[in-house]
């Protein structure tokens, strides 16, 4: 066949040029920078921009300058599909960051496994490393795990009975499942189950529908976009006076100006540490790498951080340090570094992989944040 | 031996799809061209719904979620073979485009164009909320087809993107005669009239609701395995791809080419697949390109841009 | 009791949205015979131009008004480029045109704004009021009372003033209006340009209570359209009741129903009234002449 001809050709004059011409670092991203996703998306992409040209300042990885090759494939699972055999079989890249949704995420993954390329993940859902797949990480806490950090908080103020109220979109609807997949190890019975669609502008008639249901302790809403900001509103519109908990997926600064910091008051959700920042204790381990990136973030855009930046910069870190302990940039080489993370401190906890967790963070890092006066507090 | 308008557009199709790879850089190209093949096999079925009987339909991308899905669910749910689920797909994309047919045709312009919004986005709708059975927003995995590993078998190992070239180029070219076909044939031809007018194909004994039946039900099938030919070679499929956003990319590759020709359908598949891979480095930019193109398409070249670019190299017109 | 009234004020909010958004798109197909797919973006619009005009400093209602104006602009800009020199052209050319300027005006947005979601405050804050056993935010009082506002004084506009009856007369009968002497170019104009405002009006009282990005035009055009068609293409009166009865049965449909489906809701009426009553509620029976 032509092309395999045409391929051993190529990699035979790959490996003949080795030395002089591959003396760099291809990195490829697919992120979602335009379209519904791109709340999450743009802050991914800017703040791999950013990381590349520093670390490229500071001489690069293993002395070799970092190419960064990025497209933006617009929430469209097919175009991320499209892509990601770009980047591999056009570009060449060592390793590919990106998936900012699920669904891009796991239209990539058939690729990045039997292309076998190491591919990070910036998706959310608990399917993307369970089953583990070989090639495939990522570094968002997974629904899972913030359902069971929500549900822990819950059982400390004892609530058992509780409402729902989740978005329709990808990251909604799985982390909706996978609360309910884990509410009764708790203890916690779901008495409401209301949905909402992501472009929704109102959800009072589900909030009364909750509201009107006995024995509602607490409220929980997994969505991620405006649909979690006008929910906080119209729960206080309606004076539902009860604890309100949202999701990981709102875990950002702008959530509270666009719910407005009064509704927003005594609402809890499972954050990461870079949301608080400066608020974090002098000795959290943490701190440092948090309030770097942060600083640098806020600098060069002008615009406040998200948890999804971080996710984005957290990729980066443990491409950075896989790449420097393997000593070179051979994607199977890659792949096997980064199953060997250990102890490396990011923006969202402390990675340690395993070839069995690919995500390499627990529940611990997860810290259980409430709303007080328009700011990121911890709940101790 | 002249050779017809049919055979020369075979003949230029084949040509295409055959000589082109010599010209690829890297394997990525083969699976672009898959990519404009099967967009191209749907946007024909489109040509033959807009193009021939003069139909709108902007709801075109609910068949093609019915056969992707298909292939998705039922060799889960029905232990069909990934092959047949291709076919339950067509047959039911065919049955749906009956039922809701009758009623919709009936309807012109502007009503036409939201009721197959509506049918569409409803279609979309069920696919991403009805989460237990197709795996909801985010998506599900698609079996193998097993068509390269027959292959394997006979001695041919092709690469994944070249496989889906060659296969989905062929079935494209299989669409393509079966559409130039039916241009000529006397349900053809009868499109064609009700598309110039209704009132008047009706004096001369066409039976128009039968014939608009006919292209609807046709181009749904169309549509239906293309997303059968996508679902297989992406191994995955989201709700989005009945979506309305879709839809309108369908149309808007159909008139781009001109709505009245097979040639036609598959050039405009060609820019739309292309521009956001041509515009990367201007991705910020894609969607200002692409709302510009489709305005300055339909104001400046309104018969579009294929026939324009053919008219300008062959002076003459047809 | 009190979960009807509080589905129906939800209802209603919403609703005068979409008749807002409807009646637009009536405006434009009055004068002119085109259904333009970019009246979302004209709501989109007067939202996003107020919320950066805010954070520039200028006071919120100059800065409302700038909104108002520049996307009454960009609506006569749509006009002049893009759908006269189209004219006559097939229903086609004309839908992919005007869906062709929404996803330009979007691109646009995203560029020269950006993709984030905003917000700026309600006129009369955010307290709600307690109302025969249910809430309701003072803002969706300023809505209601905006569109009820906009359809009064557009009616009074079509009927007791010369250049309302031009448009009237225009949207009946291009040809024999030009004959009387009516400009009708103008009237295109400031159809387009009225319609635009209208939209960007809506978007500057909707923002406060359901936030504002480049891409709230797409679902609202969607719905909008609906509703127009619902209440009868080319009737105000049916954009009004078109859009009350689309909100109120969406709510309705999520309260009590299922929230999951609460759009499909929406689409399977629209289907059933094109099917059984396709001139919609107020629409005239058209006869197409040969």
């Amino acid at each position: 066949m032509k092309t395999r001809t045409t391929t051993a050709i190529a990699a035979l004059a790959a490996l003949g040029l080795a030395g002089a011409a591959q003396a760099e670092i291809r990195l490829g991203a697919t992120l979602s920078e335009t379209g519904p996703a791109s709340f999450l998306g743009d802050p991914e992409a800017k703040t791999l921009e950013m990381l590349v040209e520093q670390i490229n300042e500071e001489g690069g990885i293993n002395g070799e300058q970092v190419e960064l090759i990025m497209y933006d494939d617009g929430g469209d699972a097919n175009k991320a599909r499209t892509f990601a055999t770009r980047l591999i079989e056009d570009d060449e890249v060592h390793a590919i960051i990106g998936g900012t949704t699920t669904g891009t995420t796991m239209a990539m993954v058939p690729m990045v496994e039997s292309e076998e390329v190491p591919f990070i993940s910036l998706a959310g859902a608990i399917v993307i490393v369970d089953p583990v797949k070989d090639y495939v990480f990522k570094t968002p806490h997974t629904d899972r795990m913030a359902c069971q950090k929500i549900f822990e908080d819950m059982q400390g103020r004892d609530i058992t009975q509780i409402g729902m109220i989740s978005g329709t979109g990808g990251f909604g609807n799985s982390m909706r499942e996978q609360c309910l997949d884990v509410v009764a190890e708790y203890g916690i019975e779901v008495l409401a189950d209301e949905r909402y669609g992501p472009r929704d502008a109102d959800m009072t008639p589900q909030l009364t529908n909750i509201r009107n249901t006995d024995g509602v302790q607490a409220v929980l809403n997994p969505g991620f976009g405006q649909g979690p900001a006008i929910v906080t509103r119209n729960f206080s519109q309606l004076a539902l006076e009860m604890p309100l908990y949202q999701s990981h997926g709102v875990a950002s600064n702008s959530f509270i100006d666009l719910a407005g910091a009064e509704a927003a008051e005594g609402v809890r959700l499972p954050g990461t540490a870079l949301l608080v920042g400066e608020g974090l204790p002098e000795d959290h381990p943490q701190r440092e790498v948090v309030v770097n990136y942060k600083t640098a973030y806020e600098d060069t855009y002008d615009e406040p951080v998200s948890t999804f930046g971080g996710y984005a910069h957290d990729a980066m870190m443990i491409l950075k340090d896989a790449i420097e302990r393997a000593g070179s940039s051979d994607p199977q080489a890659i792949r096997d570094a980064i199953e060997q993370t250990e102890g490396l401190v990011g923006t969202t906890g402390i990675v340690n992989m395993t070839p069995e967790d690919h995500l390499g963070l627990d529940t611990d890092d997860f810290l259980m944040l409430e709303i007080r006066d328009g700011a990121w507090t911890l709940v101790d | 031996m002249p050779v017809s308008a049919k055979w020369a557009t075979l003949l230029v199709l084949a040509a295409l799809i055959a000589v082109t790879p010599f010209f690829f850089p890297s394997s990525f190209y083969y699976r672009v061209g898959s990519l404009i093949f099967i967009n191209g096999l749907a946007v024909t079925g489109l040509v033959i719904l807009v193009g021939y009987a003069g139909q709108i339909s902007l709801g075109h991308a609910g068949f093609i979620g019915i056969g992707a899905y298909a292939c998705a669910l039922a060799p889960e749910y029905l232990g069909l073979h990934p092959g047949l689920a291709a076919v339950l797909g067509a047959v039911i994309s065919g049955l749906v485009a009956w039922g809701i047919g009758r009623p919709i045709l009936r309807l012109q312009g502007y009503y036409l164009a939201v009721a197959t919004l509506g049918f569409g986005i409803l279609v979309a709708m069920v696919l991403a909320n009805e989460t237990e059975i197709t795996g909801g927003p985010d998506g599900i995995v698609v079996p193998e087809l097993g068509l390269r590993d027959l292959l394997e078998l006979a001695g041919l190992d092709l690469r994944g993107s070249v496989f889906w070239y060659w296969f989905s180029g062929l079935v494209l070219l299989f669409g393509a005669w079966l559409a130039l076909n039916l241009h000529r044939s006397p349900t053809g031809r009868a499109l064609r009239a009700l598309h110039g007018s209704e009132v008047a194909a009706r004096t001369v004994g066409v039976d128009v609701a039968r014939a608009k039946l006919q292209a609807f039900v046709i181009s749904a099938i169309y549509a239906s395995v293309s997303g059968s030919l996508l679902a297989f070679q992406n191994r995955f499929i989201t709700p989005d791809v009945a979506g309305y956003l879709h839809s309108i990319e369908l149309v808007t590759m159909a008139v781009l080419g001109g709505a009245a020709s097979v040639l036609g359908a598959i050039f405009g598949a060609g820019v739309l697949t292309l521009l956001p891979q041509v515009l990367t480095v201007f991705a910020e930019y894609e969607q200002l390109m692409l709302g510009f193109v489709m305005m300055s398409v339909m104001i400046f070249l309104p018969a579009g841009l294929l026939p324009t670019i053919l008219r300008l190299i062959g002076g003459r017109s047809e | 009791m009190s979960e009807l009234i509080q589905f129906l004020f939800s209802g209603i909010t919403v609703g005068a949205v979409y008749a807002l958004v409807a009646l637009g798109f009536t405006i434009i197909y009055n004068a002119s015979d085109v259904v333009n797919f970019a009246q979302g973006e004209f709501v989109m619009l007067g939202g996003m131009i107020t919320v950066f005009s805010f954070a520039a400093g200028l006071p919120l209602p100059l800065a409302a008004l700038v909104a108002i104006l520049v996307t009454a602009g960009i609506g006569v800009a749509l006009n002049k480029l893009a759908i006269e020199p189209a004219r006559g052209a097939p229903v086609v050319s004309l839908i992919i045109i005007t869906i062709g300027a929404s996803i330009f005006i979007r691109g646009v947005t995203q560029i020269v704004f950006d993709k984030q979601l905003h917000r700026f405050p309600s006129i009369s804050g955010d307290d709600p009021l307690e109302l025969l056993g249910a809430t309701i935010l003072p803002q969706s009082l300023w809505v209601v009372a905006g569109a009820a506002a906009i359809f009064v004084a557009l009616y009074l506009f079509f009927t007791r003033t010369m250049t309302g009856r031009a448009v009237l007369a225009t949207s009946n009968n291009r040809l024999a209006a030009k004959l009387v002497g009516i400009n009708t170019n103008w009237v295109m104009t400031l159809s387009f340009a009225l319609s635009a405002a209208i939209g960007a009006l809506a978007g500057v009282l909707i923002t406060p209570i359901t936030l504002t990005s480049y891409d709230v035009g797409v679902a609202l055009a969607l719905k909008g359209f609906a509703a127009a068609m619902l209440g009868g293409m080319g009737n105000p009166k049916g954009a009004l009741a078109g859009g009350l009865i689309l909100g109120v049965l969406e709510a309705l449909t999520a309260g009590y129903l299922s929230s999951q489906y609460k759009e499909a809701a929406t689409f399977v009426v629209i289907l059933a009234v094109l099917f059984f009553m396709p001139q919609g509620l107020f629409g005239r029976k058209s006869t197409e002449r040969v």
